[in-house]
């Protein structure tokens, strides 16, 4: 246990190891090791602006549904406003329609009617000058006497 | 058991001494062929063993390291990549809670000594008798006697290794001090604390006790650092040695002394490592 030269040689050997050591071991391993602390400072960083995100973009399409809801059931109400009034015109108009169908229908009965008079005055005057010429059988004179005929059918 | 049936005390005596190369003033150039003749080697003579194992695990270490911070990348850290950035942010941890001046030294340094020494230590699991043996094999074949053949495998074990991690460290302190405080700051230091006085004659004779103090305070830190590491190694490695002499029993024996050992292992590379941030953030804080 005596102490000599291998303590010189001890302490060059340690010397150097510790040059090599900082020159080629500990910064490369360091600046790893702080890489990698700052990608995951930033990833952390991106998730927590990603929730961030994700909240807002909850909030929007909540807001957005909420209105587009609200502009459906306005839509709707308007709907059933449009087609309470059409079945209101329909009802107006189908309404007008049949007054004015049942007006001309009593227009052509009217005049059904008047046609029918005119007939039957036509063929009563006949037959009453036919009744009367068999009464009178044929003495009266068609002519004569039709005028007359006429006359009282025309105030029939 | 090395050479021909060796006693107790040979035993460990063979097992604790290093392969030593050297000068000797009559054998000339050469390994040492006994503790007597490393003894006469003096100071010009180096311990192969230590070196080499030391150097070795060094490598191995920085070799290990080296290939990982080579390719790393910043994506999701594979096995070795994560072990050792797992080891790098635990030293960086503990340099950051102790040492709050800046330095871009005092991290790798710290890291460099808890791998190296935490290796150096680990060498003291190999079986004891199982590298030596080895070594004198290599070394018979070679054509040297195998009794002669020294072959300490854990460095740390060497207070040489020890000593110069730990005066390596010291020479770190006074430059962080003399660096921090200028020179005439570390003078002050040295001489103006712990006992001072208004009076300029009565400072001027507490200087030299003050000076004794602080000098005794400043020189304890390498002699400590280094003695505490070596002692408990070389404790454990006694231990060891012990137990390889018991026969049979020795097999759960070695196996509840390395469980046991394994703590005493980290638990110095540690210390060792922290003791060193410790003592130069000291050295760099203002009183």
């Amino acid at each position: 246990m005596n102490l000599n030269l291998t303590l010189i040689g001890q302490a060059i050997a340690f010397a150097v190891f510790v040059w090599f050591c900082m020159k080629f071991v500990w910064p490369p391993v360091m600046q790893a090791l702080q890489e990698r602390q700052k990608k995951i400072a930033d990833g952390l960083d991106a998730a927590s602006r990603a929730t961030r995100d994700l909240e807002l973009a909850e909030e929007q399409a909540a807001e957005q549904l909420k209105e587009s809801k609200e502009q459906a059931a306005e839509i709707i109400e308007q709907a059933h406003k449009r087609a309470n009034q059409m079945i209101e015109e329909a009802r107006d108009n189908a309404r007008l329609e049949g007054e004015r169908m049942i007006e001309s229908a009593r227009g052509e009965i009217e005049q059904e009617t008047q046609r029918a008079k005119e007939e039957l005055r036509a063929q009563v005057a006949t037959l009453a000058i036919q009744g009367a010429e068999r009464i009178l059988d044929s003495s009266i004179d068609e002519a004569k006497h039709r005028e007359l005929v006429d006359k009282l059918a025309a105030e029939l | 058991m090395a050479g021909n049936n060796p006693t107790s005390s040979e035993y460990i005596q063979h097992h604790l001494q290093n392969m030593t190369f050297g000068l000797h003033p009559e054998n000339g150039l050469g390994l040492a062929h006994s503790p007597q003749e490393a003894q006469e080697m003096g100071f010009w003579a180096l311990h192969l063993d230590t070196m080499g194992w030391s150097i070795g695990l060094g490598i191995l270490f920085l070799w290990l390291f080296r290939m990982v911070a080579k390719t790393a990348t910043t994506g999701v850290p594979s096995g070795m990549q994560n072990f050792v950035e797992m080891m790098v942010e635990f030293v960086d941890n503990s340099v950051r809670e102790t040492f709050h001046g800046k330095s871009k030294l005092i991290a790798p340094l710290s890291l460099t000594i808890f791998c190296w020494v935490f290796l150096m230590n680990l060498m003291d699991l190999v079986p004891v008798d199982f590298l030596p043996m080895l070594a004198q094999k290599i070394g018979a074949w070679f054509g040297a006697d195998p009794a002669h053949v020294y072959f300490k495998v854990v460095p740390t074990t060497d207070v040489n290794a020890t000593l110069g991690m730990s005066l390596s460290v010291f020479a770190l302190i006074i430059f962080y001090s003399i660096r921090e405080k200028g020179f005439s700051g570390f003078v002050a230091e040295l001489t103006l604390h712990p006992f001072n006085a208004s009076n300029p004659l009565v400072q001027v004779l507490l200087i030299p006790v003050n000076f004794l103090l602080e000098a005794v305070t400043l020189l304890a830190k390498p002699v400590s650092l280094a003695l505490r590491l070596f002692g408990n190694l070389y404790a454990g490695e006694l231990i060891f040695i012990l137990i390889a002499m018991v026969g049979l029993w020795q097999l759960p024996l070695h196996f509840a002394w390395a469980t046991f050992h394994i703590l005493i292992i980290t638990l110095q590379a540690f210390i060792f490592m922290m003791l060193t941030i410790v003592y130069l953030s000291m050295a760099t804080e203002k009183h």
